[in-house]
C-alpha cells in the first residue's frame, strides 16, 4: 500500500513549520532511514527521514512552503509496481496546507517579525528525537524512535563497544542484525589494515596494538557536520583579552554569602550575564549572517557548551539579559543536568544567538572556539589564574582570566568585535555596572 | 486466441522449487509460466515428501498396535497390512496436492505449459525456449529459472533395475513386501525407507560408506539414532562399503567390504539411496557460460548463473537437497529479479534438516563438532524425553533434545533433535535462530505445560546448567 508521508511535529509544542527542502524529486527510490526532506520551524531546522522503502509518487507540497500543518500529508510514498493512480490522492491533497510559495509574500511581514525564523539547530544530541518523524501522532513518532536491533545484535554490540545508533540495519523493516555490527567490527578491523599509503594509518604508531573503529554516533555526525560548516563558510577572526576578575570573584562570594542556601552563583554564571549585558550593549554581534541579509535579534539567547561522553551539546539560556543572577544561575544548573542525561528537548537546544565554551576547569589558559552555526561568534572562556600584572609601574598579583572571541567576518567587523569585548571585559571587571 | 509466449519469468520445472518461484513473481505483478514436463509439484509432492509421510504414518499405526496393550487396549484377531490400500492412500495424498498446486497456479494466473523446456539463445527479448510436448511451442523469458531438480545417484554396475534393486520411485509403490531388504545410503532417504519396511516387519539392513549413520546429523544424534534403529531390529552396517550386486531368482547377494575384510548378505530386494544428482542435462546449457559442478548448476546466493537473466535454484543446484530449501530459493531468485532491495541469500546453517524416520529426527545450524571446528568456543545443553512428562504419557519418551550455544555472545549456534514430533518443533529453533535471539530470550519464553516442547527450553537451560526436570 501507498504511504502518506506527513509533516512531522519536531516538538510537542510545534503546531506548524516550513518545508525548507525536498531532498527527494518525484520517481526517486527511498530506503528507509533516507533523509528526505528538511523542515525548518522558528526554532530549527530538522531532516525527515522516510520509515519506508518505496519510490516517491508525489510532493504535495512545494519546497518553500510556510506554515504546514503537522500531519499534513507532503508526499506519498508507493510501493514497487504501485502506480500514483492507485493511490487516492484527493485526500491526501485536502489536508495539504493552502499556503504555498505563491502566497508566501503575503506571509512575509508577519514572519519577519519573528526574531528567530529561520534559526537553524544547535548542535543536537544524540539522545533527540531528531529525524525519523514522518508519522502520524506523538505516540507513534516516539515509537519510530525505538531503535529496532536483534537480542546477539544488541550483545555483540555491546560486547565490542560499539553504538548501535550508528548502524544501518540490513533485516527486515531496517532492523539491525548480527551481520551489520560484525560488518561494523570488520571495518574496523580494516581500518587498522589500511596501506601505509593512507594518511591516517601512517599517523598511527606502527604495529603497536591495533585501533578500534567506534562507528558515528548521531551527535558526532551533526558535530562533524555543522563545524565543518562552520569553519568552511564562516571567515573566522580572533580577539583575545584579559580580563582581572578579582572584584568579580569578592563579589560573587558576597553575593552567595548573601543569598539563600539553594542558591550558588557560578563565575560562569556571572560571564554569561556580562556575555547577555555586552550584547544589550552591542546589539550588531547578536544575529545571524542570511544569504539576504544580516538578520538581527531582539532577545538576547546565549547557548552554552555543555561536554557530554563522547560529545556535546549547547542549551541555550533564553532571554540571558532579563534574568538575574539567581534565575540565571537556576537555569544553568537545570539545562547542564538535563544536557547531561540526555533529556534536553529539541526547543532547549535550538536557536541561540551566541554561544560561550568555558573550558577554565581544565586549566586552559586561552583558546579559540569554533563558531556554532549560524551564530556569528563565540566565546571562549580559559582559566582564571593569578598572574604577574604590571599595576601603576609596579609589579603586583591579580587574577586574570583570558578570553577569545571568534567572530564571523561576514557580518562582525573587528572593531565590532573589539567593542563588544570591551564592554564585556567592562562588565567582568565591574560586575556592579552589570547588576542593573 | 493466441497464447501468450513472452513471460518476465519462465520457469522450468513445477516442484517446490519452480512452483513457489511462479508463484512469488505473480504477486510481484511478473507475468510468468511454468514448464513442467511429468506432475506439478515435482518429485517432492509426487515421488518424496509427500507421499512418503502418508506410508510413514500408516507404518506408525502398524507398530502402535503392537503396543496397545501397554495402554490397556486389548485388540482380538488377526492384524493385516493391506500393501495395496496402503500405496494407494499414499498415491491419493499426492495426487490431491498437485492438484493443489495446479488451482494455485491457475489462481496466481501462472500459465503452465506442458511439455520438455530447452534453452535456444539469448536474444534483446529474453531467451528463446524451445517447448516440446503434446504441442511444440517457442517461449521467450525475460528471465529464464532452472528449478528441474535432481535424480538419484546410480553407480555403474549398481545400476538399479527397477524390480530387485530399486530406488526411491519404485521402493515407494511397492507390489509386495520382501521378507528382506538391503538400504544402501543412510541419508534421510534410505533411513525413512529402512525405517518404514523395518516397521511393516521387513528384516532390514542398512549399509553405510561412512563411519555413522544419517552423516549430515550431529554425532551424538546419529549415535542415538543408530542404537534406536538397532533395538528395532534393523541391522547397520557402517564403514562398508558396497562392490557388488549380485542377483538371483528371488535374491540379490551384495558383497561388501568393512575394514578390509569382504562379506556377503543376501536379500530379497536391494533399495539404493546413494544420493541424488542434478537434472542439468538436455536444458540446452552447453551453449551457455553456465558452470556446472559434477552435474549441480553453479549459482550465486541469489541463483543467478554465470548468464545474464538465467537462474537455478532448489536441487539441481545442489545439496542440501531439500523442498523447503528449493522454494525460499525460488523466492529469493525472483524478488531479486523483481528489484526487491531487502533480499538476502540464504545464510549459511539456516535450513533446518528433519528425517521422518521412527525416531524422529531434526537438527538446524551446526552440529557440535562443526562449531568446534569453526573456533567457536561452546556450551551444550541436553534434555531426554525421559524428563518429559507429555512425552512418558504419550508412550514416546525415547530421544533428546541437544542445544549448542557460542559461549561468548549466547548464539543459537544449532539444535539437534531426537525423538517424538521433533520434526514439528525444530521451527522453533529455527525462529529463534532468524530473530537472533540468545540464550536470554529463549530462557524467558514461557513453554506450555505438559508439552514435548518444553524439552526444548529444558535444553537451553541445561546449556547454562540451570536445566530444572534432569
Amino acid at each position: 500500500m501507498a504511504a502518506k508521508i506527513l509533516m512531522p511535529a519536531l516538538s510537542p509544542t510545534m503546531t506548524d513549520g516550513t518545508l525548507a527542502r525536498w531532498l527527494v524529486a518525484e520517481g526517486d527510490e527511498v530506503r528507509s532511514g533516507d533523509v528526505i526532506a528538511e523542515i525548518e520551524t522558528d526554532k530549527a531546522t530538522m531532516e525527515v527521514e522516510a520509515i519506508d522503502e518505496g519510490v516517491v509518487g508525489q510532493l504535495l507540497v512545494p519546497e518553500g512552503t510556510q506554515n504546514v500543518a503537522v500531519n499534513a500529508v507532503i508526499a506519498i510514498l508507493l510501493e514497487e509496481g504501485e502506480a500514483l493512480a492507485d493511490v487516492d490522492v484527493s485526500d491526501a491533497s485536502a489536508s495539504a496546507p493552502a499556503e504555498t510559495p505563491a502566497s508566501a509574500e503575503t506571509a512575509a511581514p508577519e514572519t519577519a517579525a519573528a526574531p528567530q525564523e529561520a534559526a537553524p539547530a544547535a548542535i543536537a544530541p544524540a539522545a533527540a528525537p531528531v529525524a525519523e518523524i514522518a508519522t502520524p501522532s506523538p505516540a507513534a513518532a516516539q515509537a519510530q524512535a525505538r531503535l529496532f536491533a536483534s537480542p546477539l545484535a544488541k550483545r555483540i554490540a555491546a560486547q565490542n563497544q560499539i553504538s548501535l545508533s550508528g548502524l544501518h540495519g540490513t533485516g527486515p523493516h531496517g532492523r539491525i542484525i548480527k551481520a551489520d555490527v560484525d560488518a561494523a567490527i570488520a571495518a574496523g578491523g580494516a581500518a587498522a589494515s589500511q596501506s601505509p599509503a593512507s594518511a591516517v594509518s601512517a599517523a598511527l604508531p606502527a604495529a603497536s596494538g591495533g585501533s578500534e573503529l567506534v562507528p558515528h554516533s548521531a551527535m558526532r555526525r551533526t558535530i562533524a557536520e555543522r563545524l565543518q560548516l562552520s569553519k568552511q563558510q564562516a571567515p573566522h577572526f580572533y580577539l583575545t583579552v584579559d580580563c582581572h576578575i578579582d572584584t568579580l570573584l569578592e563579589n560573587r562570594k558576597q553575593l552567595n554569602a548573601q543569598a539563600g542556601d539553594d542558591v550558588k552563583i557560578s563565575v560562569n554564571d556571572m560571564i554569561i550575564r556580562a556575555a547577555a549585558m555586552a550584547m544589550r550593549t552591542v546589539p550588531k554581534v547578536n544575529g545571524y549572517f542570511e544569504a539576504d541579509g544580516c538578520r538581527y535579534f531582539e532577545d538576547v539567547d546565549i547557548s552554552m557548551a555543555v561536554a557530554l561522553d563522547g560529545g556535546l551539546v549547547t542549551p541555550v539560556i533564553r532571554s540571558a539579559d532579563k534574568l538575574g543572577l539567581a534565575a540565571l544561575s537556576q537555569t544553568t544548573k537545570d539545562l547542564a543536568k538535563r544536557a547531561r542525561d540526555g533529556a534536553l528537548s529539541p526547543e532547549e537546544y535550538t536557536g541561540g544567538g551566541f554561544t560561550i565554551s568555558n573550558l577554565g576547569m581544565f586549566g586552559i589558559r586561552e583558546f579559540a572556539a569554533v563558531i556554532n552555526p549560524p551564530q556569528s561568534a563565540i566565546l571562549a572562556v580559559g582559566a582564571g589564574e593569578q598572574r604577574a600584572v604590571v599595576k601603576d609601574g609596579e609589579l603586583a598579583v591579580a587574577t586574570v582570566m583570558s578570553v577569545t572571541l571568534s567572530a564571523d567576518h561576514r557580518i562582525v567587523d573587528g572593531a565590532l568585535g573589539a567593542q563588544w569585548l570591551q564592554a564585556f571585559k567592562g562588565f567582568v571587571e565591574n560586575p556592579v555596572t552589570m547588576l542593573l | 486466441m493466441a497464447e501468450k509466449s513472452v513471460f518476465d519469468v519462465v520457469v522450468v520445472g513445477g516442484g517446490p522449487g519452480g512452483y513457489v518461484a511462479a508463484i512469488r513473481a505473480a504477486q510481484l505483478g511478473l507475468s510468468a509460466c511454468v514448464v513442467e514436463k511429468e506432475h506439478l509439484g515435482g518429485i517432492c509432492l509426487n515421488w518424496g515428501c509427500i507421499p512418503t509421510k502418508a506410508l510413514l504414518r500408516a507404518a506408525e499405526f502398524r507398530h502402535n498396535l503392537d503396543h496397545l496393550s501397554e495402554f490397556g487396549i486389548e485388540v482380538t484377531g488377526d492384524i493385516s497390512v493391506n500393501l495395496e490400500k496402503v500405496v494407494a492412500r499414499s498415491r491419493n495424498v499426492a495426487g490431491r496436492l498437485s492438484g493443489g498446486v495446479a488451482h494455485l497456479l491457475k489462481k496466481n494466473k501462472v500459465v503452465v505449459i506442458d511439455g520438455t523446456a530447452k534453452l535456444g539463445s539469448r536474444t534483446a527479448a529474453g531467451w528463446q525456449v524451445a517447448i516440446t510436448g503434446k504441442t511444440n511451442s517457442q517461449i521467450t523469458g525475460k528471465h529464464v529459472i532452472l528449478a528441474t531438480g535432481a535424480r538419484a545417484r546410480q553407480i555403474p554396475g549398481l545400476e538399479a533395475d527397477g524390480e530387485q534393486i530399486v530406488t526411491y520411485r519404485e521402493a515407494m509403490v511397492p507390489k509386495s513386501m520382501p521378507k528382506s531388504l538391503i538400504v544402501v545410503g543412510s541419508g534421510a532417504i534410505g533411513i525413512e525407507f529402512a525405517s518404514f519396511y523395518r516397521d511393516m516387519g521387513v528384516e532390514v539392513t542398512v549399509i553405510e560408506a561412512m563411519d555413522r549413520i544419517l552423516t549430515a546429523e550431529d554425532e551424538e544424534i546419529s549415535a542415538l539414532a543408530h542404537k534406536a534403529f538397532e533395538k528395532r531390529g534393523m541391522r547397520i552396517l557402517t564403514s562398508a562399503k558396497l562392490q557388488a550386486l549380485d542377483k538371483a531368482k528371488g535374491q540379490v547377494t551384495a558383497t561388501i567390504e568393512t575394514d578390509g575384510k569382504t562379506q556377503t548378505l543376501t536379500a530379497e530386494r536391494v533399495i539404493m539411496a546413494i544420493g541424488i544428482v542434478g537434472n542439468s542435462e538436455g536444458l540446452g546449457l552447453e551453449q551457455t557460460k553456465v558452470k556446472l559442478d559434477r552435474g549441480h548448476i553453479v549459482t550465486d546466493g541469489y541463483g543467478a548463473t554465470a548468464e545474464p537473466g538465467l537462474y537455478a535454484i532448489g536441487d539441481v543446484t545442489g545439496a542440501p537437497w531439500l523442498a523447503h530449501k528449493a522454494s525460499h530459493e525460488g523466492i529469493i531468485c525472483v524478488e531479486k529479479i523483481a528489484g526487491r532491495k531487502d533480499v538476502h541469500p540464504i545464510a549459511d546453517n539456516t535450513v533446518p534438516g528433519c528425517t521422518y524416520c521412527r525416531p524422529q529426527i531434526a537438527s538446524v545450524g551446526l552440529s557440535e563438532a562443526k562449531a568446534k571446528a569453526a573456533g567457536y568456543e561452546i556450551r551444550v545443553g541436553r534434555f531426554p524425553f525421559l524428563g518429559n512428562g507429555k512425552a512418558i504419557a504419550m508412550g514416546d519418551d525415547e530421544g533428546m533434545i541437544k542445544t549448542i550455544f557460542c559461549k561468548k555472545t549466547g548464539a543459537l549456534l544449532g539444535a539437534h533433535l531426537i525423538g517424538p514430533e521433533v520434526t514439528e518443533m525444530i521451527q522453533g529453533y529455527a525462529i529463534a535462530r532468524t530473530l537472533e535471539t540468545t540464550e536470554a530470550e529463549l530462557m524467558h519464553t514461557i513453554f506450555p505445560h505438559p508439552t514435548l516442547s518444553e524439552a526444548m527450553h529444558e535444553s537451553v537451560l541445561d546449556a547454562y546448567d540451570r536445566a530444572i526436570h534432569f
